[in-house]
């Protein structure tokens, strides 16, 4: 979604200059109230989180005394073990997570659009996990995942295995997290990609049938470069989205045990507030910020190539 | 829609794909309802892990009624939060729509405007917690509602503005102009030519703003206190007490997704509309 807007722009400025308003006042009467909330409460907190970065903030009495430090937080960036473990771990989560979301909601998504019957009802129960708010997905999950009585080790126990601590051991506890973004996030993959399949023009499937095409060669020879333009922009959504994740590991494993989850805005949120380090935390902040700037750039030169391509 | 898409399948194939979208739906589903069962537990029903249990209020009536409990206090701030952040977000990103798509900016103010959403859109909401929380306390807004509102309001203002693009390009260009031939300024065409048109479109970003208010947890964590607090800040305290109530935890997420279950039965349309019209378009 995000990123086809900037497809939208170059749309919108080839409407016809016809039946544009002339109303100059109207004109930013309707365009004031977003421009003043972007403004004071996207450029200013912006401008205002870059400059606290070079500060360092203490508190006396309630009041804040600012010392300016130059760019000593940018260079403590370097050796912060914390956020060395969050930045490895965030690229690890969005990577598993988000290829795990896509492989599978494509395969839900080329299966439902293949039954006759029971797509609306099997829509509405996929879509679910998307409207829960991130916090109780965590919660329903740290029941799930119990050491004592989760269902998930009462199921594997059925099995004879188990019983597993699938969120305190270290080396379980970022998949675990992993396979919680997966279930959270798999069906917005799935109904994305739904949607994508049944826009698709039919009458190029009928010459294929024709043609004596298989189902596999039409998989993969039609449907699939013809999904081509959706894959790419739900596989940028989601990844900026995999990058931004808080609340599941907010309560699920608090970054533990170690630093084994420990992911990036998570380790903003400690040295900005739990710590209280607010200088420190904005040059934590504007650095996260720069790094998405880059992937928005890499994002765009990938585009255009595949578009150049097509 | 997909009839000539489907291969015909026989009744095999189609058995087999109808057994595994029953397996998926049921790991979807089985955690919702185990917990949502969770609530009508007693603590020890849970902890010894028995299958078959006697349905207990207990959890419910404490989680809702309890002096120590400020639920039901919570649910109305969640309400009133984002209530309030929708009708701001989606009534602002309409007029911008509205304003960029048809009236006579210049490109590049629609250009930068929406890129700077784009990039707006992309910032982890927690690094903007940290300024918006040194805003507020400076103008007197930290811990109160106006200002999660406000913060509620632009975090999803680039979703509405995209969303509310898409649905405004639709709005036949010759129907505006006719209106304006027969005298209507500014106001009458958007109250009574677009509006109508837009209304599903506006239905559809009205209901994913609010969800996204009702479910947003890392600015609300940062810019509520106790009486403020909102559904999702109150259920991540009870995973943080020293000695669970998994019960009441469970109890608590099963009452904070009422409102997307309500939704999702009676606006499946809107949501779908929603969530799928950036990709597809």
């Amino acid at each position: 979604m995000a990123v086809t807007s900037m497809a939208s722009a170059p749309a919108a400025a080839r409407v016809p200059r016809r039946g544009r308003d002339p109303d100059g006042l109207w004109r930013w009467l309707t365009f004031a109230p977003a421009l003043l909330l972007m403004l004071f409460l996207s450029v200013l907190p912006l401008v205002n989180l870059f400059a606290t970065s070079f500060f360092n903030i203490t508190w006396e009495q309630g009041q804040g005394i600012w010392t300016f430090v130059g760019p000593t937080h940018y260079q403590g960036l370097l050796s912060d073990a914390l956020l060395h473990a969050g930045l490895t771990n965030t690229l690890i989560f969005a990577f598993l997570a988000v290829t795990g979301q896509m492989v599978l909601g494509f395969m839900l998504a080329y299966l439902v659009s293949r039954i006759e019957r029971g797509k609306v009802l099997y829509r509405a129960i996929f879509i679910l996990p998307i409207l829960i708010p991130g916090i109780v997905i965590g919660a329903i999950w740290k029941l799930m995942m119990n050491y004592d009585f989760g269902l998930l080790n009462q199921f594997i126990g059925l099995f004879g295995l188990g019983p597993h601590d699938w969120l305190g051991n270290a080396s379980t506890a970022l998949l675990s997290v992993v396979i919680v973004d997966i279930w959270h996030w798999m069906p917005f993959c799935f109904l994305l990609f739904l949607a994508g399949l049944e826009s698709l023009p039919q009458d190029v499937f009928e010459a294929a049938k024709t043609d004596g095409a298989t189902a596999w060669q039409e998989l993969r020879y039609i449907t699939l470069p013809m999904m081509l333009p959706t894959i790419m922009v739900t596989f940028a959504f989601r990844l900026i989205l995999a990058f931004k994740v808080f609340d599941e590991v907010y309560l699920l494993t608090g970054g533990g045990p170690g630093t084994a989850t420990e992911v990036l805005s998570f380790t903003l949120y400690q040295r900005y507030f739990t710590e209280d380090r607010m200088g420190y935390g904005s040059a934590i902040a504007v650095m996260v910020i720069f790094l998405i700037c880059l992937l928005l750039v890499m994002a765009a030169g990938l585009r255009r190539a595949t578009e150049a391509r097509s | 829609m997909s009839r000539a898409l489907a291969l015909k399948p026989g009744t095999g194939t189609a058995l087999v794909r109808h057994i595994i979208l029953f397996i998926v739906a049921a790991i979807t589903l089985v955690p919702v309802i185990w917990v949502a069962a969770a609530g009508f537990r007693t603590q020890i029903s849970l902890l010894i892990g028995e299958f078959l249990f006697t349905p207990v209020m207990t959890n419910f009536t404490e989680v809702l009624f309890s002096k120590t409990s400020d639920f039901l206090l919570n649910y109305r701030n969640s309400l009133i939060v984002g209530i309030a952040s929708t009708i701001l977000c989606v009534g602002t990103a309409t007029l911008a729509a509205w304003s960029l798509n048809r009236m006579d900016w210049p490109k590049w103010v629609v250009h930068v405007f929406l890129a700077w959403a784009l990039v707006f859109h992309m910032i982890p909401s927690i690094a903007l917690a940290g300024a918006w929380f040194g805003m507020m306390r400076t103008i007197g807004l930290d811990n109160s509602f106006l200002g999660l509102i406000l913060a509620h309001a632009v975090l999803n203002l680039p979703m509405a503005l995209w969303l509310m693009a898409v649905f405004v390009r639709d709005v036949p260009v010759e129907l505006v102009e006719a209106a304006r031939i027969d005298g209507a300024g500014t106001p009458t065409i958007l109250g009574q030519v677009v509006l109508p048109i837009i209304a599903p479109g506006l239905a559809a970003t009205s209901v994913l703003t609010f969800l996204f208010s009702w479910n947003e947890f890392a600015v609300a964590l940062t810019l509520t206190m106790k009486q403020t607090a909102t559904v999702p800040v109150a259920i991540a305290k009870f995973a943080q007490d020293y000695e669970i109530q998994y019960t009441q935890m469970a109890a608590s997420a099963a009452l904070s997704i009422l409102p997307a279950l309500v939704l999702l039965l009676v606006a499946q349309r809107f949501i779908v509309k929603g969530l799928t019209n950036g990709a597809v378009k």
